[in-house]
């Protein structure tokens, strides 16, 4: 039994690693050092907002809030940056302005009990037009030194890729190894439970999105210094392919069970499936249909587990 | 006169748990037949086989005569068997005639829906049990009473010829009590057969023709009413031998650990609760289901605070609004439903041992396998709990097993208190003892504990004290080596001689 407890993640690990192998083989162009680094660097901020779903996931919680928050920070820090912060400083201010608004859905949802689906909807289409009507969709342009930090690109790129995966790497080892990440976890599967054992669910359902708020920001931080400008809709239609990463990742949409890891794969792989595609010299259109194939499978693979750990409890009624 | 409903040596287990041992039992047309017994006794499974909605293990039910071995619920409400739960099964949103007639027509999915007819149908009905309700109005509308009547209408509107009331007067009050007699002599006196449970005696006398008493899952007789008396029933309902040895109880308790005064909460039904318990005694509380029991606990450990009264620990008045607060206070409490919310069933063994006292066991708040292994480990062995490995999920252990990873969450908090409710409730004879051995040990070691129990030999068996509640208000406190008719006879109200020392 305890062989198997990640089979869900090293399966989806071990897809990805085909991928990866069949590229190797048939497409070795993808193996040049520039492309691929370009291709990480990307992705970098939408694995930080996965890893703070799964957080929210977890507690048996949903945000889907998470494009708009990401956009806000994004301009906001740009105009930070604009108005003569310096670099070093827009990352703290993005962390305050995405933990500040992941507060505000945590009150609603923890707070008053408000459905987190509802809250957050909410929250998507205020922040998203309120951006629009503030900026009328003009792109903020950043002063020198804040691409890249001021560095050359390669070096920038090496820079935020290492950053990431540090923070990533902390965020998993902390989730198993704190006692708020063993919270998370409980409250997720039983949240009565939860509190009869003495934790407070509340409390930790509000961190959960206070976290996915201040992980947003940080992300916001790392898609900036990759251009000379700010896009204000930056954040569009993240939400989607950071859940479809989670939910791919072996997190259970019903809450409590899954590894941060997991999910961190899961977007990987979702991720490689667009340039794997153009260097196998097949159609682009393709893409979302392989995407929404792995999504389906990952759905049916935890409804069938699901099922069986059912059939499997009634044995002992 | 063929009997409508006959049982024949009925059993039904549940794992390892027998609920029905063979019971017989006969329903009459145009008769009132009173079913009794403790909780536990069989009662709402015997319900359940009339219904369809259990399938029996063994033994033969006819209905009208004629043998059905695959009784499911909708071919028992084809045969007239309607049951109206204590809780009204109405859908809340919607109407009473929606109510209606999703219970009376046929299902035709694609079928126009002919609104006069039902409404028209809803009124004739509701006029016949004599509820003066709109057909328009919403269930949720309505008080308790008033959804009764809309069960009542439907069942009478199927034309049910077997109809089962489960307590149905436990929320009403007395007018309304009188009104639900007049219609189950109306419907009685149309020849339908009706198989009334009530914990009221005197409600069993004034109603019923005849009275079947059920004890472990066994029938213990059926008598006519006018051929036996309270005493008799009482002593019928708890006779049964002890078979079970309890461990000896301790020499003398300690100083005064918990004292409640007052204590009330309005939303749970608690009223004006007072009593104190002693370090190293073990203070049963019986009472029967909705006695407030379960709700005195809760208000204890702060999940639902109370309105009025104190609570003091060892002298000292505390406030207790939530789990967390009262777990502070050296306060722990064994939930009744283990399987819901006692332990934490996706997670592993370990991580529901240490769940309560993170705190303790990992100052900093960074989790360390080694002491939790070391901790689950302790656990497993001290409490003697059969699991695959500490890392097996709580799911795949036993009922007992799950009641014990349940208690050793508490013994890492060393509370001062240990409130437990129903502790072997659906537990293995051989856990039980277990289970038993364990809370006296705590007990030994200087905490008081709060035993809730249904099962009276265990209260009888453990207790140093019993006390004993009844709508939402302590009755009586009895001391230890009380017979269980005096036990029973206080919770039914029947006894002259109410609590010796209410503290």
């Amino acid at each position: 039994m305890k062989d198997w407890r990640y089979r869900r993640e090293l399966a989806v690990a071990a897809l990805l690693g085909c991928i990866l192998l069949g590229l190797a083989i048939w497409a070795p162009a993808f193996y040049q050092a520039q492309p691929l680094l370009s291709l990480a660097t990307r992705e970098a901020p939408s694995l930080i907002v996965t890893c703070g779903m799964v957080i929210v996931i977890l507690t048996r919680q949903i945000d889907i809030s998470v494009g708009s928050m990401f956009s806000v920070c994004g301009v906001v820090c740009g105009l930070l940056a604009a108005s003569g912060w310096p670099v070093w400083s827009l990352l703290p201010a993005g962390v305050v302005i995405g933990g500040a608004m992941g507060a505000v859905n945590g009150v609603f949802i923890a707070g008053l009990g408000l459905p987190s689906i509802v809250v957050t909807l909410a929250m998507l289409v205020a922040l998203r037009q309120g951006l629009n009507l503030f900026r009328q969709g003009e792109f903020v342009t950043l002063p020198d030194g804040v691409q890249w930090f001021g560095m050359s690109q390669v070096h920038g790129q090496i820079v935020v890729l290492c950053a990431t995966g540090v923070l990533v790497a902390l965020l998993a080892y902390g989730l198993q190894r704190i006692s708020l990440g063993r919270h998370f976890y409980a409250v997720g599967s039983d949240a009565e439970a939860s509190r009869l054992a003495g934790l407070k669910p509340r409390r930790v359902t509000f961190l959960a999105f206070v976290f996915l708020g201040a992980l947003t920001g940080i992300a916001a931080m790392v898609n900036v210094v990759q251009s000379p400008q700010v896009q204000p809709l930056s954040g569009y239609g993240m939400e989607l392919k950071v859940i479809a990463a989670v939910v791919v990742g072996g997190v259970a949409i019903s809450g409590g069970r899954g590894y941060l890891w997991g999910a961190a794969v899961g977007l990987l792989l979702l991720a490689c499936i667009s340039p794997a595609l153009v260097y196998l010299h097949m159609e682009a259109y393709w893409e979302k249909a392989f995407q929404g194939a792995i999504i389906l499978v990952a759905v049916l693979a935890e409804g069938l587990r699901a099922r069986s750990a059912r059939r499997h409890r009634t044995d002992f009624s | 006169m063929t009997p409508l409903l006959v049982f024949q040596r009925i059993s039904k287990s549940f794992g390892a748990v027998r609920a029905l041992r063979g019971v017989d039992f006969e329903l009459r047309p145009g008769e009132v037949h009173a079913l009794l017994g403790e909780n536990g006794a069989g009662k709402s499974t015997l319900i359940k086989v009339a219904t369809g909605a259990h399938t029996p293990d063994g033994g033969t039910l006819m209905v009208d005569g004629e043998v059905h071995d695959g009784l499911t619920p909708a071919l028992a409400h084809d045969l007239g068997i309607a049951c109206i739960y204590q809780q009204p099964a109405l859908f809340p949103d919607l109407t009473v005639m929606e109510n209606l007639a999703l219970r009376l027509e046929k299902p035709a999915s694609f079928a126009r829906v002919r609104w006069t007819d039902r409404r028209k149908r809803a009124m004739e009905l509701l006029a016949k049990v004599g509820a003066e309700i709109l057909p328009d109005s919403t269930v949720n509308e309505l008080s308790m009473p008033e959804q009764q009547l809309v069960e009542i209408a439907g069942a009478v509107g199927a034309e049910a010829r077997i109809v089962i009331m489960d307590e149905p007067t436990a929320s009403l009050t007395r007018r309304e009590q009188e009104r639900l007699y007049g219609i189950v002599r109306a419907l009685k006196s149309e020849g339908i057969g009706i198989i009334y449970i009530s914990h009221r005696l005197e409600e069993i006398f004034a109603l019923a023709d005849r009275v079947t008493v059920l004890r472990d899952g066994s029938s213990a007789g059926t008598f006519d009413v006018c051929d036996i008396n309270e005493g008799e029933l009482i002593r019928l309902m708890v006779g049964r031998e002890v078979t079970h040895l309890y461990p000896p109880p301790l020499g003398s308790p300690g100083e005064v650990r918990l004292k409640v005064d007052h204590l009330c909460c309005h939303a749970s039904g608690v009223e004006a609760v007072s009593f104190e318990v002693r370090a190293g005694e073990i203070l049963g509380m019986a009472g029967l289901v909705g006695a407030g029991r379960t709700e005195l606990a809760r208000i204890l450990f702060g999940i639902t605070p109370a309105d009025a009264g104190t609570i003091s620990m060892d002298g000292r008045i505390v406030t207790v609004r939530s789990p967390s607060e009262a777990i502070d206070e050296g306060i722990a409490y064994v939930p009744e439903d283990r399987r819901r919310h006692g332990v934490v069933l996706d997670m592993s063994v370990a991580e529901n041992v240490t769940l309560a006292a993170h705190r303790r066991y990992f100052p900093g708040g960074w989790l360390r396998d080694r002491i939790e292994a070391g901790a689950a480990r302790d656990a497993v062995e001290r409490l003697a709990i059969k699991t695959a490995g500490i890392d097996a999920p709580v799911s795949s252990l036993s009922g007992g097993n799950q009641q014990k990873v349940s208690l050793s969450r508490w013994l890492a908090t060393e509370p001062k208190l240990l409130i437990l409710d129903e502790p072997t409730q659906g537990v293995d004879v051989g856990a039980k003892s277990e289970i038993h051995a364990l809370i006296r040990r705590f007990a030994e070691a200087g905490m008081a504990v709060i035993l809730i129990s249904s099962d009276l030999p265990e209260i009888l068996g453990m207790s140093d004290r019993i006390a004993v509640m009844g709508g939402g208000k302590l009755i009586g406190i009895l001391p230890s080596g009380s017979a269980a008719a005096d036990v029973m006879a206080v919770a039914l109200g029947q006894s002259g001689t109410p609590g010796k020392d209410i503290a």
